[in-house]
């Protein structure tokens, strides 16, 4: 073959329209995995002002407490995970072969049930921010 | 005297030449002439039927060629085909390549969804151009039907792409039945009990077509993972019961290593695209259970 043309990923990604479902639940799960992982090391370094006071810790969690932005991110995070959990319990089923053919639905489920918890938590977690 | 012998006879031999030079540029012109006007004729047909055609739809051809000047660059050309019913994607190319561009290039071959060769990327999914229904299509009489080359494969010429790295890597696999006993007989057949026979029943259809390849993100990621197609071909003979203990122990050492089945992210897009329905992902993750069974040890 004298010459061939490799239409790369980018035009991959101009398809997104044309995903199908469980292209989604695979962007989402990434993502969500991601989002958990920067989480876990902004945690850490949270606790870890406890290492310099009880004060100091109690301080710091007030303090990211009073500000609006880390409310509604508490909120954002709390999306992430369970939509992370739930499809990973659909994943779960995959790899045991069971609902195979409903996997689509699953992964609609997983979104509908991730939204009502986000709802219903809402105002736990933004009472008093405004 | 000699000398004017040959002076004539190389005179007369570039006369002869020359006429023959003459002759076959004449003859080359009459050709193209006669090309010509048969391309006139078939797109003044294509005129005439798609004024007469109740419905016609619009085609837009990727179009690609590397050894042509001016045509290197990537382009869509669209075609105007009339439309009737029972009419499929690989139909209308034909009606395209044979009225309006006898250079566009694609594979086809049975026209009855079973050899697999023109498996294309119709209206941003893998489908066969013979098995798709244009009526199938949504929309089809008001939008641009938009037919493109299999993508994460590299293409050779407008619709054609290069189908090596697929083969090799179904060739992997170790494609063949391999039993451990013969029949004693000649004639004998090597008979396969039924449940066995429905459990690899799917499996057995697959058609080399591509589709699932093509439409597999990890495959376009990674040049080594097998790909659904190879790793549905292992299936196909790993459960095949008359296979020996030791056969399928080395299919699997081939089917679970890094590259092989544990690369499948479960995104289901072989599945989706699969011409002939065979649960891919389903097949997959059973080799996988099977692999890690396989790898199990408690002592």
């Amino acid at each position: 073959m004298s010459q061939s043309y490799d239409r790369g990923t980018i035009e991959d990604f101009g398809r997104w329209r044309e995903f199908t479902a469980g292209m989604w639940a695979w962007i989402f799960h990434k993502f969500s995995g991601w989002v958990l992982i920067g989480y876990l090391f902004t945690h850490i370094a949270v606790l870890s002002t406890a290492t310099q006071s009880g004060a100091m810790y109690t301080e710091t969690i007030r303090g990211l407490e009073s500000l609006v932005a880390v409310r509604v991110l508490e909120v954002g995070l709390l999306a992430v995970a369970v939509f992370h959990i739930l499809n990973g319990v659909r994943l779960l089923f995959v790899d045991l072969g069971v609902g195979l053919e409903a996997q689509d639905k699953s992964f609609y489920a997983s979104l509908v049930v991730s939204a009502a918890i986000v709802v219903a938590s809402v105002p736990t977690f933004l009472a008093g921010a405004f | 005297m000699s000398t004017e012998v040959t002076e004539k006879e190389t005179e007369a031999q570039t006369e002869t030449e020359a006429e023959s030079g003459e002759s076959a540029h004449q003859s080359r012109r009459m050709e193209q002439k006669r090309q010509q006007a048969s391309q006139r004729d078939l797109e003044e047909e294509a005129r005439t039927e798609i004024d007469e055609a109740e419905q016609t739809i619009e085609v837009k051809v990727f179009r690609f060629d590397p050894e042509v000047a001016g045509k290197e660059e990537p382009r869509f050309d669209t075609f105007h085909v009339p439309f009737f019913k029972g009419m499929t994607v690989l139909d209308a190319l034909i009606y395209a390549r044979d009225h309006y561009d006898s250079s566009l290039t694609f594979r086809h071959s049975c026209r009855q969804a079973i050899c697999g060769s023109d498996a294309l990327f119709v209206n941003g999914r893998q489908r066969l151009g013979c098995k798709t229904q244009i009526a199938d299509l949504e929309d089809h009489l008001n939008s641009t039907i938009r037919i493109e080359p299999l993508p994460h494969q590299e293409v050779v010429k407008d619709l054609v792409v290069d189908m090596e790295h697929f083969y090799d890597q179904m060739e992997a696999v170790e494609p063949f039945f391999d039993a451990d006993e013969l029949p004693d007989g000649d004639l004998e057949e090597q008979r396969q009990d039924r449940e066995n026979r429905e459990k690899i029943k799917m499996s057995t259809r697959c058609i080399w077509c591509g589709a699932c390849m093509s439409s597999c993100n990890i495959a376009a990621g990674d040049n080594e993972y097998l790909g659904p197609a190879a790793i549905n071909k292992a299936y196909r003979f790993a459960m095949d019961e008359r296979e020996g203990e030791d056969r399928k122990q080395q299919r699997l050492n081939i089917i679970e290593q890094e590259h092989g089945v544990w690369r499948c992210q479960t995104q289901f897009s072989c599945t989706e695209v699969c011409p002939k329905d065979i649960p891919l992902t389903e097949h997959i993750q059973e080799l996988k259970r099977e692999s890690v069974k396989n790898n199990l040890k408690f002592w």
